[in-house]
């Protein structure tokens, strides 16, 4: 059953993504829109849309009846989710299926497994795909845990099986340093959180952030190479490129099929991506987790590939099989995509939601602007502060980055206060363009005061 | 009488989370730097201080409520 009516459940950069792709299929699409985004870029190109719910996400772009009841009104025959808000919610795809609409992304049941951190990581290793070597599950007799981190390696990472969030985690470099720390983590463990369970992981000095873009339909999959992602601030990814730079072939040729074999083990339907940690010095990755939707990060592998991911997806969710083999897949040239955050990087990043003034976007051969804005728009202070994403494409990472640099000086965002400074010092650091970054880098690179240098010294 | 104002536009909270009280009552005392209130904007959470000490006098904002830079959130007597 293709799809007819498309509804978007989604808003900013992406729903004006998922509006453009439906359309190159003839699909007439709907788009939702909170009470705060009624003049939104996505409404103004969509056929129809429709007010959901107030200001505030949880009354509108995360109210399952609220978006469900609003496609079933307007006679949708299948909802998009984008990506955030409710992209990744197993409760939403069953609601919108069992509704009698098709949800765009794999089954609810896929969602939920790989959702789950344990049962995720148990699909990996069922697939053979490598996960970051570990105790799997906690130890509580010291001499099993001595025993472990030998087979490991030092050195090993300490954390509490009932924490989160950092708290607690301890590095032993050697087997006295376990056998002093260890206790002391379980102690700690059972005062933080009324249970002493730890386990041991290995520790991935400097990891990069590679993932790997998969396709599926639900038997088959294929894989559209991968990407680098190891610029993050506060795990948010700054700057992302594809492919991976310095990753030997072999490697690359490893890592994209494991994410193929993980794929299919699950019989995956949709767009999806495999995260890894790649530890460059030993040559290894690591499943990390799968993200079951469209990422924001995609355009880079559109731009590698000549693929439009999102109008595949909907072709997919439509119940066509995979219309290209592995073959018909291939790698061209380097691309680079930035975040265009409404944030002052010069400030501590803080948010400003300003009205969108003169605007002058650099769209020309290889260089694409994914974005949501028009002049004398005022961007909404409710949502996330992504108002858009530049994307250059070119035959080489150096070039890329040169043709990035350029972009970078002729794009012009006024009214606003953007992340494009932050980009155009990383686009100047040696670091960067040699290669010499991983997920840990960018954060002390800010604290030491490399942008606030490089622009002049404004503070 | 003076006003406290939001800094920024976004939605107002008159708790640090929704299990805590709200930072202030009527008729606490407040001193200069005191948080009064929370505004979302963009996913984060800025603090809104006072910058005169006084007594306060009540919210003028509901809980939640969007609000745009330059809003009455509060007022101190």
């Amino acid at each position: 059953m293709s799809i007819q009516r498309l509804f978007i459940a989604n808003r900013g950069e992406i729903a004006v993504r998922i509006v453009r792709a439906a359309k190159t299929l003839g699909i007439h699409t709907i788009q939702a829109h909170s009470e705060a985004d009624a003049d939104m870029l996505a409404v103004r190109m969509a056929d129809e849309a429709v007010c959901i719910g107030p200001a505030q996400a949880a009354k509108s772009y995360l109210d399952i009846d609220a978006v469900v009841g609003a496609a079933r009104d307007v006679g949708a025959d299948a909802v998009h989710p984008g990506y955030g808000f409710l992209a990744e919610s197993p409760a939403f795809a069953r609601a919108v299926t069992e509704a009698g609409m098709v949800f765009v992304g794999p089954s609810a049941d896929t969602i939920q497994s790989m959702g789950d951190k344990v049962s995720a990581r148990q699909a990996a290793e069922a697939a053979g795909v490598p996960v970051v070597p570990g105790s799997d599950g906690r130890v509580d007799d010291m001499d099993l845990a001595a025993k472990l981190a030998d087979q490991i390696g030092y050195p090993v990472m300490i954390k509490a099986s009932a924490g989160g969030g950092g708290r607690g985690i301890r590095i032993a470099e050697t087997p006295e340093e376990l056998a002093k720390l260890a206790p002391q983590a379980r102690q700690e463990a059972q005062a933080a959180f009324g249970d002493g369970g730890i386990y041991i992981e290995k520790v991935i000095r400097q990891p990069r952030h590679i993932e790997v873009q998969i396709l599926g339909d639900g038997t088959h999959a294929v894989h559209c190479f991968e990407r680098e992602c190891s610029l993050q601030r506060r795990r948010q990814k700054v700057w992302e490129e594809a492919p991976a730079f310095d990753l030997p072939e072999a490697t690359r040729q490893a890592m994209c099929q494991s994410a193929v074999d993980l794929a299919e083990a699950v019989g995956y339907r949709g767009a999806g991506t495999v995260e890894y940690l790649y530890d460059r010095q030993a040559d290894a990755y690591y499943f990390i987790e799968m993200n079951t939707r469209i990422q924001v990060e995609h355009p880079v592998t559109e731009m590698i590939t000549g693929l439009d991911l999102v109008a595949l997806m909907i072709r997919i969710a439509g119940g066509e099989p995979l219309p290209i083999s592995q073959d018909d897949i291939k790698l061209n040239g380097h691309a680079i995509e930035v975040r265009l955050n409404a944030e002052d990087p010069l400030n501590k990043f803080m948010p400003f939601p300003g009205k969108v003034a003169a605007l002058d976007l650099p769209e020309s051969d290889g260089i694409r602007v994914d974005h949501f804005l028009y002049e004398g728009y005022q961007i909404p202070p409710f949502y996330d502060s992504l108002i858009g994403k530049l994307i250059v494409h070119a035959g080489t990472r150096e070039q890329a980055i040169d043709k990035m640099q350029a972009a970078l000086d002729d794009i012009r965002i006024d009214g606003l206060k953007t992340t494009i400074p932050l980009h155009k010092a990383l686009a100047r650091s040696d670091d960067l363009r040699a290669g010499r970054i991983h997920t840990q880098w960018l954060e002390p690179w800010l604290d030491a005061g490399n942008l606030t240098d490089q622009t002049g010294g404004a503070s | 009488m003076a006003d406290i104002q939001s800094p920024v536009p976004g939605t107002f909270y008159h708790r640090p989370s929704p299990e805590d009280a709200a930072f202030k009552s009527a008729g606490d005392s407040v001193a200069v730097g005191d948080t009064i209130g929370l505004v979302e904007v963009m996913k984060s959470f800025i603090e809104v201080q006072a910058e005169e000490a006084g007594t306060f006098a009540g919210y003028e904002i509901e809980n939640e409520a969007p609000v745009s830079a330059g809003d009455v959130l509060a007022k101190l007597k």
